[in-house]
């Protein structure tokens, strides 16, 4: 043991490789996306400093702020929704003891992680569109009155992008959380069963608390995917109808790559990065804790 | 002595629901590409003359063969580097416990929160500046730094539980590092490595942004980067863009059913690991 323990510096040839790769093409831009904020630039002519300009501008601007509030907004679809789903189809279920159905269920519920986003956006621009499937539904249970575009519908074209955050993130949650109740004592749920505890109380005294760790992974994995998100929305409404779906991730392609304001997209980007280190640290804290 | 089987029908009813709901949207995928070419498919239902042709047709407007082949000419160039390179890292982190590692520990934390925007579009200029746009070899590169922080985690989660004294004996026995890794470790490491590889595999195939914004030529790109050309053509064909989004996706799906065990296994795994 003392023997590795000695100042292995030869080790780090081994570690050479990936830090060059990871400071090269991620650490590298990272820093240039910092030095671009400050400047005011459209990727040909030389570049003027404009200090916190754009950040301001960032915060200020309602198209841009709203972008924000929208990622936050979709936090209720891509995480409040499918954990509680996951939690109550866990709670319920504890274990799927039937063993076709536990490979049924995973292939499912795998699926919406599986094929690409950008993909997983055309299906539903399908599901959502005048003639899909979406108002196929609605009609059948008596609902016509309400059926429409949904993603072209100013009101409702963002809670419809979400329900594609929550289709991707149910099936993920769910098999997350059914395995790690699988890992909870079952004599603890039978001494509560026996000191007569109900549905409600054993899942608050047991279920929860066992299942911390998966919970955690779930709100930390699905929230880095709604603020972050970028497939779904470029693909399915672009940001529209007006900027009633625009996020920080679209916004951030469209700045840098068609607008040719390099200095702004790095702003809303370094914004973005920001505001995930700030809601995720803290996350992670609190379920790692304890 | 758990649930009795009646206290479950809740729960299984959930279960069902969520599958039903997980399954939906490729099925009605499925149902718009079977109708006649030409018409405009309303919601989901079996067409009466299932129109298998349009499988064929799609695979040729899509241009798939292609596409195909650039896909896997990525997967070749991204997972055997990605996998061995922070295999290397992984050793170094979790077994060779290098002095000052911690750092390196950190930066790919902090890797694993950062969205792909932060980063591209100073990417873009700098792979220009590289004379690698358009080129696969360009966005090989790109992946693979930007896999790293979770790849590098995982191999490290890895080496942690590899007991010293292997290392330690081998060390005896006269072996350099390099050997003992190649010879030792690597073959302990195997089960960790496959499963990476199928996530790296997963991710290639699906990338999406990077794709768009380094490759200009819809042929050269991933599967996934393609939709956007396609979708671009074929918005108003109904039955074409979702009969060729299929197509799209088939390959990883296909992938999927038949290493659907270590599929589920890495990604949750690597969910609660990472």
């Amino acid at each position: 043991m003392t023997r590795l323990r000695h100042r292995n510096w030869q080790g780090w040839w081994f570690a050479l490789p990936a830090l060059l790769m990871y400071g090269v093409f991620v650490l590298r831009p990272l820093i240039s996306t910092v030095q671009y904020s400050f400047y005011d630039w459209d990727g040909i002519t030389p570049a003027t400093w404009v200090g916190i300009d754009n950040y301001r501008r960032v915060l200020s601007d309602p198209a841009l702020a709203s972008s924000i509030w929208h990622a936050f907004f979709l936090i209720i679809f891509f995480t409040l929704a499918p954990v509680v789903g996951g939690l109550f189809v866990a709670a319920l279920l504890q274990e799927i003891r039937i063993r076709g159905l536990a490979t049924a269920a995973r292939t499912a519920l795998f699926l919406p992680q599986i094929i690409p986003g950008a993909a997983a956006a055309i299906a539903w621009v399908w599901m959502f569109s005048g003639n899909g499937a979406v108002n196929q539904v609605l009609s059948s249970i008596g609902l016509d009155g309400i059926t429409r575009a949904w993603l072209g519908d100013f009101t409702w074209a963002l809670p419809a992008v979400g329900v594609i955050g929550t289709w991707l993130g149910l099936g993920f949650c769910t098999i997350l959380l059914i395995s790690g109740i699988g890992k909870i004592d079952t004599a603890i749920y039978e001494a509560a069963r026996l000191d007569g505890a109900g549905f409600l109380s054993t899942f608050r005294a047991v279920t929860l608390p066992g299942l911390r760790q998966e919970i955690g992974v779930c709100v930390t994995v699905t929230i880095i995917a709604a603020l972050a998100t970028f497939d779904i929305v470029f693909m399915s409404t672009q940001g529209g109808p007006g900027t009633s779906t625009m996020v920080p991730g679209v916004l951030v392609y469209q700045l840098g790559f068609t607008e040719s304001r390099i200095g702004l997209a790095s702003a809303l980007a370094i914004v973005l990065t920001a505001l995930i280190l700030v809601v995720i640290l803290p996350i992670q804290r609190f379920f790692r804790a304890a | 002595m758990k649930t009795s089987a009646r206290e479950r029908i809740p729960g299984l009813a959930l279960l069902a629901l969520a599958m039903v709901f997980s399954v939906v949207p490729m099925a009605s995928m499925l149902s718009a590409a079977l109708q006649p070419q030409g018409t405009s498919p309303s919601g989901i239902s079996w067409p009466a003359d299932p129109q298998w042709h349009n499988f064929v047709d799609a695979w040729r407007v899509a241009e798939v063969t292609p596409l195909l082949i650039s896909s896997i000419i990525l997967v070749a160039g991204v997972v055997p580097v990605a996998a061995l390179i922070a295999t290397m890292a992984g050793y170094a982190l979790g077994q060779l416990r290098i002095p000052g590692g911690w750092i390196f520990f950190v930066l790919l934390l902090f890797g694993l929160t950062l969205p792909r925007e932060a980063t591209i579009v100073p990417l873009y200029y700098q792979i220009r500046d590289l004379g690698l746009l358009n080129t696969r070899l360009g966005l090989i590169l790109v992946l693979i730094g930007t896999f790293m922080p979770f790849a590098v985690f995982w191999m490290r989660a890895h080496f942690l539980n590899v007991p010293p004294e292997l290392a330690e004996a081998s060390a005896i026995d006269g072996a350099t590092s390099w050997k003992a890794f190649r010879h030792i470790q690597i073959p302990i490491a195997m089960p960790a490595i496959a499963s990476l590889s199928l996530l790296l595999f997963l991710w290639t195939w699906n990338t999406f942004l990077q794709a768009i914004v380094l490759i200009d030529d819809p042929s050269r790109r991933t599967m996934a980067g393609a939709l956007q050309n396609f979708v671009g053509q074929y918005s108003t064909d109904v039955v074409l863009l979702n009969a060729g989004s299929l197509l799209i996706m088939a390959p990883t799906i296909v992938v999927f059913l038949i290493f659907q065990r270590q599929f589920s296994r890495a990604l949750i795994s690597g969910a609660v690991k990472g």
